[in-house]
């Protein structure tokens, strides 16, 4: 049993959760943690249930049973906008930005505390333009930082694919997120952005963050991660690092069974 | 010259019910088939209180409270769920109000109507002359555009077209979507009332006839003949379909026969701008940084 003061180094800690479709046992008994400033990858083949887990994390499904926790905090079947706000931030395998709202404002959207209330539209006007001014000046930063700045006025639907990718990982930096989650941030994107998108990965690692991704990339996996954990059949087969998994039989078997079938 | 003061004063009602619809459908994405329930709860408030001698604010007070009653009642329920609920419930609300303005016979009369409403009354001056009315509507009418643009504007209503564009991405900002989607249709609802107020003093005359799934469906025409998410699109939007069935008047048709027309004349417009232009006649402009001083103007579809 882990101690008091471990459980808080613990970002995340999936314990034992389970979440069925009908008879499809998307997560079936996974369990695993990450721990601050790691960089975790979460890989298995098609189907394994990684981005259901992703879902079941971030509250967008309720899980059946098990226990998730988040900076210790029992965040089980908790709202997604609640636990959003605790400071959990994630992309999605099918890229879901603002499509009509310029590059800008979705970064604005993203960032905290921008006075979103209505009764700040009438009397906290000043309070709420500056802070206006300020998140600008921010978000324009951070598109300069994932070199997205020449965009700043472009509807977020006319960027290119590889470009919306780099504005949905853009947009969970100005969440000012400690922990955050990409699902397949690397697919779909040429050799270029795929090595803008590492070096972003690596850049936020060094300034702290804690990331959890799910990628089918080997060499970007093994590159990126200090952790692998694999799901297969919604359970975890292996955990550790990416040298230890490259040899595991048990995740060959894995991914060559999903070859088969 | 009334007759031109008649079409401006219709105008100006018709903008407000435009407007605080866009905000529900064009900026928020919430469809809402029963805007004519909220206008139609504001006119009857108004009304009753304007007959049992109450003053003119008061009245507006009170329609714009019950109208939003009405729009958080029926917004709460299916807010929480996913999908078109809102359009199915707020058709049915609408058909439940008019039944009630039927049927509640005690309070509104039923089919009889609501006569003999005063003009407005404010600090002892009457507005009696269509001018004088005229002076009222287009004030207020500047106000609730006013105070909806400033929304918009803000964060508030970047949140709200957040939600338009994508709710699970709002959702995993930490939006709390349902208190906005619900905090948008109230607004709507209420100046909806506003309106309703404003006609009731206005025809002083209302009945049951007058808000219907028809005038609903006017509404919505405005708002998409000018454009979902254009402030200014549906402003132009109310005055073109108040103005463009007018020669029809002069057609000396039964009137059964004119308010067919009419309707066919609504369903041509709206077609037409569904296949050549369906963002409609302005599309919604984009927000970017120091959007008040730039004003850039284009349309979503022609960037
Ligand atoms: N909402 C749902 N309803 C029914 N079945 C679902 C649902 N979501 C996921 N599933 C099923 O659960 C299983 C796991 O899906 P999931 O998307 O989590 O896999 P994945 O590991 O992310 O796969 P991929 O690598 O292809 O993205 C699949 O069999 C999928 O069909
Ligand atoms: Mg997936």
């Amino acid at each position: 049993m882990l101690s008091r003061k471990s459980e808080v180094l613990q970002v995340l800690r999936v314990v034992d959760i389970y979440k069925h479709f009908g008879g499809i046992k998307a997560v079936n008994g996974a369990e695993f943690s990450v721990k601050k400033g790691e960089i975790v990858a979460l890989i298995g083949p098609n189907g394994a249930g990684k981005t259901t887990v992703f879902n079941c994390i971030t509250g967008f499904i309720q899980i059946d049973k098990g226990r998730i926790f988040f900076e210790g905090e029992d965040i089980t079947n908790k709202r997604p906008e609640k636990i959003a706000s605790m400071g959990l931030a994630r992309t999605f395998q099918i890229i879901r930005l603002f499509p009509k709202m310029t590059v800008l404002e979705n970064m604005m959207i993203a960032m905290r505390d921008q006075y979103e209330g209505l009764h700040h539209v009438f009397f906290s006007r000043k309070k709420m333009m500056e802070k206006q001014k300020e998140a600008e000046e921010k978000a324009i930063e951070l598109l300069e930082f994932v070199g997205l700045e020449a965009k700043e006025d472009e509807l977020a639907m006319n960027l290119s694919y590889g470009q919306q990718k780099l504005l949905e990982i853009a947009k969970t930096i100005a969440t000012d997120a400690e922990f955050l989650m990409f699902d397949e941030p690397a697919a779909g994107v040429n050799l270029t952005m795929l090595k803008k998108i590492s070096g972003l990965l690596k850049k936020l690692k060094e300034q702290g963050k804690t990331i959890l991704f799910v990628e089918h990339n080997m060499e970007f996996v093994m590159n990126m991660a200090d952790k692998v954990v694999v799901l297969d059949h919604g359970d975890e087969i292996a955990i550790g690092t990416p040298k230890q998994i490259k040899g595991n039989k048990k995740v060959i078997d894995a991914y060559l069974g999903g070859v088969q079938c | 010259m009334d007759y031109f003061i008649h079409i401006a004063i219709l105008i100006c009602i018709y903008i407000i019910l435009a407007v605080s619809l866009n905000l529900i459908i064009g900026f928020t994405g919430q469809l809402n088939i029963g805007h004519a329930a909220f206008y139609g709860i504001g006119a009857y408030a108004a009304a009753l209180l304007a007959l049992s001698g109450q003053p003119f604010w008061l009245g507006l007070l009170a329609a714009m409270f019950f109208a939003g009653l009405g729009g958080l009642l029926i917004s709460v329920p299916c807010l929480r769920l996913r999908g078109d609920y809102l359009a199915i419930a707020t058709l049915g609300f609408g058909e439940i109000i008019r039944a009630l303005m039927k049927n509640w016979t005690s309070l509104t009369r039923g089919p009889l109507g609501l006569p003999g409403i005063p003009s407005i009354e404010i600090f002892g001056i009457t507005f009696s002359q269509p001018w004088q009315f005229l002076i009222i509507a287009a004030l207020i009418a500047v106000i609730v555009v006013f105070l909806i643009r400033r929304m918009i504007k803000a964060p508030f209503g970047r949140v709200l077209r957040s939600i338009r564009e994508d709710e699970i991405a709002s959702q995993s900002l930490g939006k709390k979507i349902i208190n906005y989607k619900v905090i948008a249709v109230v607004i709507g609802a209420m100046f909806a009332g506003v309106a309703g107020s404003l006609y009731a003093h206005y025809i002083s005359f209302i009945d049951p006839t007058t808000f219907t799934l028809q005038e609903t469906i006017l509404m919505l025409c405005m708002v998409v003949l000018g454009g979902l998410g254009s402030i200014r699109g549906s402003i132009i939007g109310a005055a073109l379909l108040i103005i463009i069935p007018e020669p029809l008047r002069f057609l000396s048709l039964p009137s059964s026969a004119a308010a067919a027309l009419r309707q066919m004349l609504y369903a041509i417009i709206l077609i037409l701008i569904m296949l050549y232009r369906p963002q409609g006649l302005l599309g919604e402009r984009r927000y970017t940084r120091n959007s008040n001083a730039v004003k850039k103007k284009r349309g979503v579809a022609s960037a």
